[in-house]
């Protein structure tokens, strides 16, 4: 088929378009991490508020008279008005949380996504709401023999104006230029005497500022809805950081390359949207390991690692406990009823999970955003080998843990080559990558319906049989990786998060260990997702979907990722806080994210933590 | 007989040369100082070396054999131990468990997940400590250590992976000026006893001339002088650019002390 | 226990109901309640599942205040959040089974979730009834004796759609759809079935955007390009919105005819507003232009009751409290095995008039209305709307058959 020029140049004006809005909201991202280091997860709520603020204020203001002015100027207050609660958030939520670990910081704005989603509900319902289209711009323009609308070529040069703008700011004026100090040096602010609190406060200002513009300038286009607020999250950190976090340079670029990879993608693969930004960012992060214009961050020196320090041994009193939590836990169907025994086994399933991501994480310092693919990828193993090959559960479950252990190995081999954030992102990437091949895979996989009929073995079937099964696999998978925590290749694994310099002239392969350890906890947490395919009797691809991965991390955040048994305590106190807000109210992920705030709050290292501190003030020992 | 043969390396970050033909020898039971003003390359040369490094070109011959652009965890293993110029040790952990850390390596036992890493090589581990004076801070998790402290465990640390060459970069910067006698004192004593070849850079100059055997003075990623303390002493280039400047001297004293 | 938002509201609702119960005629319910369990995306799919829930509550207030069922027993809901995700929905059906004791479950929204769950209530061997999953294989190759559904499946709304096609000219056909379940398999049953109503027809261009992230430009675009005669859309909400403002700029639906699932839903069209495209044929609920006095005094209840106008949601709600109510006076047991024999070709009477659940795929004869759509004072509606009764939609015989002996 010949294809025209005109249409050609049509579509690739139709990714500009889409790559100016991207841009604009990418950029406020970029910002507010190279500032403050927060790996800030609300930026797409904030997005969200923006078009919920226009869709509200600008129709207000067009009353008065149907002006383009009156139009743009009510975009400019929705903005500014979430730039006010972005704030908010500052002063409210993230000043507090400066000193805790990164991670729980993205707990936190995580917590601020669930609240910010259901107080969207209750205060604009649920139906969606369209915008009005800008006047004066509702037309289409012909460009050659194709009709183009006016709106988005306005969009296509409000992205460069927004780079511009923010050019001159970081370049012309004083506030501007401590953001880029404190982008590249964080210490150097506060040495040049900065006030440090204002400058943070106003970075959130000017990012959520941008969120704000990204989405109210979206309400011509498309209807403000309670779901757009992680449908753009996870493309506005694709952008990111593809173009290198920190640089707003990079986020244009990347946007660019975005959008006109969406524009020509639909034609070539109709069906590949959802996967193809995360293949280009796995792709750039693999050659550039630090995005096309990101610095390689030195990593502080000499600062206290967070995690697993060296691991004690359990107490009389701790040992008492272990025994009585296993004694509960194995009692349980004699006492509970069949609710509490369900409730018990995903516990103990969600247990070994959180705990084989806290090996990565607590004690390798190899942060996961995508932990729950292996974990789903060995419910499918275990799912399609019973369903499709007529396998029995046994070695279905035993296949689970290789078949995770075989991906975790072919996707780590990539992801240990990265650092911090940007190996974080590489997890997403290639998790998104999994869950995008069962979700099209549609003959294999069943798709997004997934597979039912993945049911235990006849002796198992009964519900108390089952929580016996998963009590002994469960216990027994914590066990064995608890010890080799304690094993030298444990503290081979801790020692390269301490010092990978170091670790390496000592004579340790660092990424080999890495890859090894990442091949491990993936191969726990395919044993995990097999026992909870066998529990629901299903598969499906949310088992490997961002949600889940965000859980997992949370449990052992709650739990306490410096702590060994802590993620267990977690996977529980997680569990059962979900548990017991779901039947109460609609709003549940409203009071779930509020939960975790306070306990951030509270306990910012997590209960495991607190437990600790208040073990060293009985004993008089060091925490 | 000649330990480490440095041979014509080059290095340059963007347009900056960071070494230039840099060429050395060091004999084993030898202790080669290299010394020059802040940026002359000291690190750079040190790192290539190493192996943190590579150079573009030249070669770095270890008892003959060429480890040029091998990785540090391959030129540790072939007896390079070495010191950081920002010390590093393995912080979450505890002063012995550092050493047991760096004996488990040795020992080529780290993918080991059956042993209980806590009760390896410990006999080993005080052992080194004691021949440190550390043994009492065995049990001290590392960060509470005093710096000073830090640097001699991670000397213990490169000492632990019986090497035949120790890099020491800046092994008494942060230091008391009577520990930094002390320590050098040791390195000296130990280095001699046991025929261990040290390269190391420092910016007092005390325990430079006090302890080195050669000197090296590199000033913009070249070698401008080479020979033994009262040679190096003695050349007017030298005095010239280093040490006759008593102002600079006194900067980097100053930094030296600011450096803890 | 109802939200804490909407607490209050609720609670006075449900005063009025009580009220009404205990002053109506005297012949309120007595007797242990009978407790039905009713899992649904209350949070994330609130636009449909809300006034879907309200409506229940509306219908079950109204029969328990003229005498219940069984003789004389309260008909009571146990509302759930499944959490949209299959996970979480088969440990709140197990709660709702083992501690909230009801005697069936009832519900469900997404198609994962209304799978994960039939196959959960198989292995438990009890009543699932799954009120709002659109997918085919729910009642199909996955079904199983437990599982029945209510509302007209996939496929049933795609041979509505192609049925109102029938004796139009377009031959070449784009298809647009949302990347999952649903929509793949609305294209796929509509690529099997136009050729019996267009002889000649042809797919000549297919979008599958990402659901909830539809690139509209470029989807419009490649649409534009292919230059089809026809459109079969199958996009919804937030997408269709994005979808039908681009087209509608860059002229995509002129001259082209356009057949859209879901369209003429209020949840679907009251955002459209002003940009409602003129003259597309939609599947959908005009609520204001049914007739009836059943269904009238329905809208006028509903509206009184929750001061909004019903939704489709509202419609399926209320037809699926009439239809259990119906079950369990017919049964009058909740054994559950009695339960399901009971409802093989059930017949009640609803709001749409007569629904039978067909025992041979246990799917319910409820359909919906196919009509144009058109504007009236900036706001999307439907005319020359009929209702098309799903009894005339089913799958054929043979092929429920042949999928269901797999």
């Amino acid at each position: 088929m010949s294809v025209e020029f005109s249409f050609l140049l049509v579509q690739a004006l139709s990714g500009l378009a889409s790559a100016s809005s991207l841009f604009i909201i990418a950029s406020g991202l970029t910002l507010v991490f190279g500032v403050t280091r927060i790996v800030n997860f609300a930026h797409g709520s904030f997005y969200m508020l923006g078009a919920y603020m226009a869709v509200t204020i600008v129709p207000w203001l067009l009353q008065i008279e149907r002006s383009p002015t009156l139009f743009f100027a009510g975009v400019l207050i929705s903005a500014a008005v979430v730039g006010v609660l972005g704030v908010a958030m500052e002063i409210l939520l993230l000043r507090r949380i400066y000193k805790v670990p990164e991670l729980f910081q993205l707990l936190a704005t995580f917590g601020v996504v669930l609240m910010v989603q259901d107080a969207v509900l209750h205060i604009w319902g649920p139906l969606d709401i369209a915008g009005p289209r800008a006047p004066g711009l509702r037309h289409g323009v012909m460009i050659l023999d194709q009709r183009f609308p006016a709106y988005e070529l306005f969009l296509i040069a409000a992205g460069p104006v927004v780079l511009g703008l923010l050019w001159l700011l970081m370049h012309k004026t004083r506030f501007g230029i401590l953001l880029r100090a404190a982008t590249r040096d964080r210490e150097m602010v506060g040495a040049l005497g900065v006030n440090q609190a204002l400058l943070f406060t106003g970075t959130l200002f000017l990012g959520a500022f941008l969120a704000g513009l990204g989405g109210a300038l979206q309400i011509p286009r498309v209807s403000a809805s309670a779901q757009m607020d992680l449908a753009i999250i996870t493309e506005a950190f694709v952008v990111t950081v593809i173009g290198g976090m920190g640089s707003i340079g990079g986020a244009f670029l990347a946007a660019l390359l975005i959008g006109q990879l969406q524009a020509f993608g639909v034609l070539i693969f109709p069906k590949i949207t959802l996967v193809l930004v995360f293949l280009l960012m796995a792709l750039v992060l693999v050659v550039k390991p630090w995005g096309l214009l990101g610095r390689p961050e030195a990593a502080p020196p000499s600062a206290m690692p967070e995690g697993i320090a060296s691991p004690g041994r359990f107490c009389v009193f701790e040992k008492l406990l272990v025994a009585l939590a296993l004694l509960v836990a194995a009692m349980l169907p004699l006492f509970g009823d069949a609710y509490a025994v369900k409730v018990a086994t995903e516990v103990l399933i969600f247990g070994l999970a959180a705990f084989s991501l806290n090996f990565l994480v607590g004690n390798g310092g190899i942060v996961s955003f995508g932990h729950a693919a292996y974990f789903g990828l060995g419910a499918y193993a275990s799912g399609l080998l019973v369903t499709k090959l007529g396998m029995p559960m046994e070695p279905a479950l035993i296949v689970a843990p290789l078949a995770s252990g075989f991906f975790a190995a072919l996707f780590g081999f990539f992801i240990v080559r990265l650092q911090g954030i940007y190996l974080a992102m590489l997890t997403l990437a290639f998790a998104q990558i999994a869950y995008a091949v069962c979700f099209q895979w549609v003959e294999v996989t069943g798709g997004d319906n997934g597979i039912v009929g993945v049911w235990p073995a006849p002796w198992a079937a009964s519900r108390i049989v089952y929580h016996y099964l998963v009590l002994v696999v469960a216990v027994l998978g914590i066990i064995a990786l608890r010890h080799v925590i304690y094993a030298p290749f444990g503290a081979s694994l801790r020692a390269a998060r301490d010092s990978a310099a170091r670790a390496e002239a000592i004579g340790i392969d660092v990424r080999a260990h890495r890859w090894l350890g990442f091949t491990i906890a993936g191969a726990a947490a395919g044993l995990a997702g097999g026992l909870y395919a066998f529990s629901k009797g299903s598969i499906d691809p949310t088992l490997l979907g961002i949600p889940l991965s965000v859980d997992f991390l949370a449990m052992i955040l709650l739990g306490g990722m410096q702590s060994v048994v802590g993620p267990v305590l977690g996977a529980a106190a997680f569990h059962s806080i979900k548990d017991v807000f779901m039947p109460l109210t609609d709003h549940w992920r409203f009071l779930l994210g509020a939960s975790i705030i306070a306990l951030v709050l509270i306990f910012p290292r997590g209960l495991g933590g607190a437990y600790a501190s208040l073990r060293a003030r009985f004993t008089g020992g060091a925490p | 007989m000649t330990l480490l043969a440095v041979e014509a390396l080059n290095k340059k970050f963007g347009g900056v040369v960071a070494a230039r033909d840099v060429s050395f020898s060091l004999a084993a039971g030898e202790m080669l100082a290299m010394i020059g003003p802040n940026g002359a390359g000291k690190s750079t040369s040190f790192n290539m070396v190493g192996g943190q490094l590579r150079p573009d070109s030249g070669r770095v011959l270890l008892e003959g054999q060429d480890i040029t652009g091998l990785p540090p965890r391959a030129i540790c293993r072939l007896g390079v131990g070495r010191s950081f110029q920002v010390a590093q040790t393995f912080l979450s952990m505890s002063v012995l468990e550092n050493l047991q850390m760096a004996l488990i390596a040795y020992a080529q036992r780290t993918r080991d997940m059956i042993a209980r890493a806590e009760a390896l090589f410990r006999a080993e581990a005080l052992e080194l400590l004691d021949q440190l004076g550390m043994a009492d801070a065995a049990a001290r998790p590392m960060n509470t250590l005093a710096y000073g402290d830090v640097k001699r465990v991670e000397l213990a640390i490169a000492l632990a992976g019986k090497p035949r060459l120790l890099l020491m970069d800046e092994p008494t910067a942060g230091m008391a000026p009577g520990e930094r006698a002390a320590l050098m004192r040791l390195v000296a004593g130990i280095a001699r006893r046991a025929a261990i070849g040290v390269l190391f850079t420092e910016h007092d100059m005390d325990a430079v001339f006090a302890h080195a055997d050669r000197i090296l003075v590199l000033v913009r990623g070249e070698i401008i002088a080479a020979g033994t303390p009262e040679e190096v002493r003695a050349n007017p280039e030298v005095q010239r650019v280093y040490l006759g400047t008593s102002g600079l001297r006194a900067a980097l004293r100053a930094r030296a002390a600011a450096h803890g | 226990m109802d939200s804490i938002f909407f607490g209050r509201r609720a609670l006075l609702a449900g005063g009025a109901g009580l009220a009404a119960a205990a002053t109506g005629r005297g012949a309120a319910a007595q007797g242990a309640p009978i407790r039905i369990g009713e899992l649904n995306s209350y949070s994330r799919m609130a636009a449909f599942c809300i006034p879907y829930r309200n409506a229940m509550q509306l219908a079950a207030d109204q029969i328990n205040a003229t005498g219940g069922v069984m003789g004389g027993r309260r008909l009571e809901f146990v509302f759930r959040d499944d959490g949209s995700t299959p996970g979480d929905a088969v440990r709140v059906a197990e709660e709702l089974l083992t501690r909230e004791n009801v005697a069936f479950i009832a519900g469900t929204f997404l198609s994962n979730v209304g799978l994960a769950v039939s196959d959960f209530a198989n292995q438990r061997k009890r009543l699932f009834f799954a009120t709002e999953p659109l997918s085919d294989a729910l009642t199909m190759a996955q079904g199983n004796r437990y599982t029945w559904r209510l509302r007209p499946s996939t496929y049933m709304q795609t041979r509505m759609l192609v049925e109102a096609a029938r004796g139009k000219t377009q031959k070449r056909w784009a298809i647009v759809a949302p990347n999952y379940e649903y929509g793949q398999s609305a294209a796929a049953n509509f690529k099997r079935l136009i050729g019996s109503a267009i002889p000649g027809a042809e797919i000549i261009a297919e979008q599958y955007p990402a659901l909830g992230r539809v690139d509209a430009g470029a989807t419009v675009g490649a649409l534009a390009q292919a230059r089809p005669d026809a459109i079969f859309n199958v996009l919804f909400g937030p997408d269709l919105t994005a979808f039908v403002r681009e087209g509608n700029t860059r002229g995509l639906f002129e001259r082209r005819f356009v057949l859209s699932m879901l369209t003429g839903e209020p949840e679907y069209m009251i955002p459209l507003g002003d940009e409602t495209p003129e003259g597309w044929v939609v599947t959908g609920y005009p609520w204001d232009q049914v007739e009836g006095s059943a269904h009238r005094a329905f809208v006028e209840a509903y509206r009184a009751r929750f001061n909004d106008t019903p939704r489709k949601g509202s419609l399926l709600g209320y037809v699926t409290v009439q239809v259990l109510a119906n079950l369990l006076n017919k049964a009058n047991s909740l054994d559950n095995e009695v339960l399901v024999d009971a409802l093989r070709d059930l017949s009640s009477d609803t709001l749409v008039g007569n629904v039978t659940m067909r025992g041979i795929d246990q799917q319910g004869s409820m359909g919906t209305w196919v009509g144009e759509t058109t504007q009236r004072n900036g706001q999307g509606i439907m005319r020359n709307a009929r209702y098309a009764d799903g009894a005339d939609y089913m799958f054929p015989e043979e092929e429920v058959r042949a999928a269901r002996r797999a």
